[in-house]
């Protein structure tokens, strides 16, 4: 029987695990949350209300499909090693416990379904109480049924703004205005062109006018072409300044106005979560995603990858990816019927998808930074410290100034300080590469016995 | 069903379910960590960022939005220069 680990329980990591299954693969899924559905299903079973929640018709016909795989909640992947078999280190426990267990699990196939967190740009003053991503807005009103602020401003771009508009109002919040980086032009070029292939992913154009519906309703208003660029406060936010930016997100003088409010969500676009991917020897593409073929298959032997990993799309398209990447696992062979429905829907959603880079991050936004804006929240690096070893090597930029070594190990901040050092020096700093995949106790770690090496490795040494 | 945590010596009520993170802000706080001198809480909100993170029942760096708060837990700031 092939061994199936799928890494990641979102929308991707289910629709794998549960093809998977179906094909006759012994399959283990793997999560690091306490419930299974990631970060779009992630409401609670008794109290999120039901209209924060879509799809959820989806989700209990996944649920169902997972009856004989095993899954592995709050069990976090540490280490990978490519190989046959493949190998998966996890540590299970309570979140960030101090004696959860390790396991290693073997497998022959993986599907790798890590997904993606939000991209913040660094704006002067987003380290203020009251500053959050806009994911953090979406976790805290499904799980928590909270908002933070009593009036919100939304800041970012890209659609998913609007869920998270949507969100705060359903709750009871105020959304002062919805502010997007991407101007009416750009938007109406990005998603009125060629609009029959939006009415075939028709339940995501749905989706969105359901969205504005809402913001209609509440009569809140929605700025194109323009950004957040600074945030105000004495201790905690009390007003940002909004302002104008031309087409490469440079903001435009003599056009900045105050709003004033209690709470910021910021959301410029999505990150890929590739540390396992990389640690597998996976190769990426040009953009930083992970490169799969048809069958969803990885550059690494009996390595598939699904979802955000491989380009951020949602999770219509993850859904469809994970299925086939699941068929491929088990084995089932291209040409398969099986494989005709996901191969139509992911076709089919991936055109939604590519309207996305309509909303692509610009480089002109690092012109709202100052000298003293913090980039790395961990370290509390500011640009200046930044920019004053732009022109030393990556690890040395890193060890002078700290940017990237802290808790969260640059997913925060990684790609913005990329962004600023490239401006400045052209260098190619990269942070994506993390030997450790997620956070362990150096008790964990000493507690650590590796298995005998795979025969194959033991050869090669 | 409802829990009770303390906070600083201070009791706090929360849904069974929810997280550390959000019953200290429905009981009112928006930071319970300093670092570099400034006040810090929820900022991702899906346990990536680590901003977050309090002393659980003598246990450090726990993330309050990843944890799910149990009855009576021990919930403390911490400071990170």
């Amino acid at each position: 029987m092939t061994r199936v680990v799928v890494i990641g329980a979102g929308p991707a990591g289910l629709a794998a695990a549960a093809s998977a299954s179906r094909a006759g693969a012994e399959v283990v899924l793997v999560d690091e949350g306490e419930r299974i559905g990631g970060q779009f299903w992630r409401h609670h079973p008794t109290f999120t209300a039901r209209r924060l929640q879509h799809q959820l018709g989806r989700f209990a016909d996944l649920q169902r499909a997972l009856e004989e795989v095993t899954v592995l909640s709050s069990a976090s992947v540490w280490r990978v090693e490519a190989g046959a078999p493949l190998r998966v280190h996890a540590l299970i426990g309570p979140v960030d416990g101090a004696q959860r267990r390790g396991e290693t699990l073997e497998a022959d196939a993986v599907v790798l379904t890590t997904g993606a967190h939000d991209r913040v740009l660094p704006v002067p003053g987003w380290t203020l109480p009251g500053v959050t991503s806009a994911g953090a807005v979406q976790a805290l009103a499904k799980r928590d049924g909270v908002t933070l602020g009593s009036r919100t401003v939304v800041a970012g771009a890209g659609p998913f703004l609007l869920p998270v508009a949507q969100s705060i109002a359903l709750l009871g919040g105020e959304v002062a205005e919805v502010v997007e980086a991407a101007s009416a032009v750009a938007i109406m070029r990005g998603w009125g062109r060629r609009p029959w292939e939006l009415i075939a992913a028709a339940g995501k154009a749905g989706e969105l006018g359901a969205y504005l519906g809402t913001l209609v309703r509440h009569r809140t208003p929605y700025h194109p072409g323009s950004a957040v660029t600074r945030i105000h406060g004495d201790g905690s936010v009390e007003a940002v300044t909004v302002q104008r930016i031309d087409r490469d997100w440079r903001p435009v003088p003599g056009t900045a106005r105050t709003v004033e409010c209690d709470a910021v969500a910021l959301g410029h676009g999505f990150t890929p979560r590739l540390e396992a991917a990389i640690q597998f020897g996976c190769e990426l593409t040009a953009d930083r995603f992970v490169r799969v073929d048809s069958q969803q298959l990885t550059s690494v032997p009996g390595v598939h990858a699904a979802g955000e990993i491989t380009g951020i799309g949602g999770a219509d398209v993850a859904l469809a990816e994970g299925e086939i990447a699941g068929l491929a696992a088990a084995g089932v062979q291209p040409g398969d019927l099986r494989y005709r429905a996901p191969l139509r829907a992911r076709r089919r959603l991936r055109a939604f998808a590519a309207r996305l880079a309509t909303h692509g991050i610009r480089p002109g936004w690092t012109g709202w930074l100052d000298d003293d804006t913090v980039i790395c929240r961990c370290e509390s690096t500011t640009r200046a410290t930044i920019l004053a070893f732009a022109d030393a090597s990556s690890r040395g930029m890193r060890l002078a100034t700290r940017a990237g070594l802290g808790p969260c190990q640059g997913r925060t901040c990684g790609r913005s300080v990329e962004d600023i050092v490239g401006a400045q020096s052209g260098a190619g700093v990269r942070f994506d590469q993390r030997p450790v995949l997620s956070s362990v106790r150096i008790g964990e770690l000493a507690a650590h016995r590796d298995p005998a090496p795979n025969p194959r490795e033991e050869s090669r040494q | 069903m409802s829990v009770t945590i303390r906070f600083s010596g201070e009791f706090l009520e929360g849904r069974d379910g929810q997280s550390i993170g959000g019953i200290l802000l429905v009981g009112g706080h928006r930071t319970w960590r300093t670092a570099g001198g400034s006040e810090r809480g929820i900022f991702c909100g899906i346990g990536v960022c680590q901003d977050c993170v309090v002393t659980v029942n003598g246990v450090e760096g726990v993330r309050a939005c990843q944890r799910t708060a149990c009855d009576g837990d021990v919930v403390e700031r911490e400071v990170r220069r």
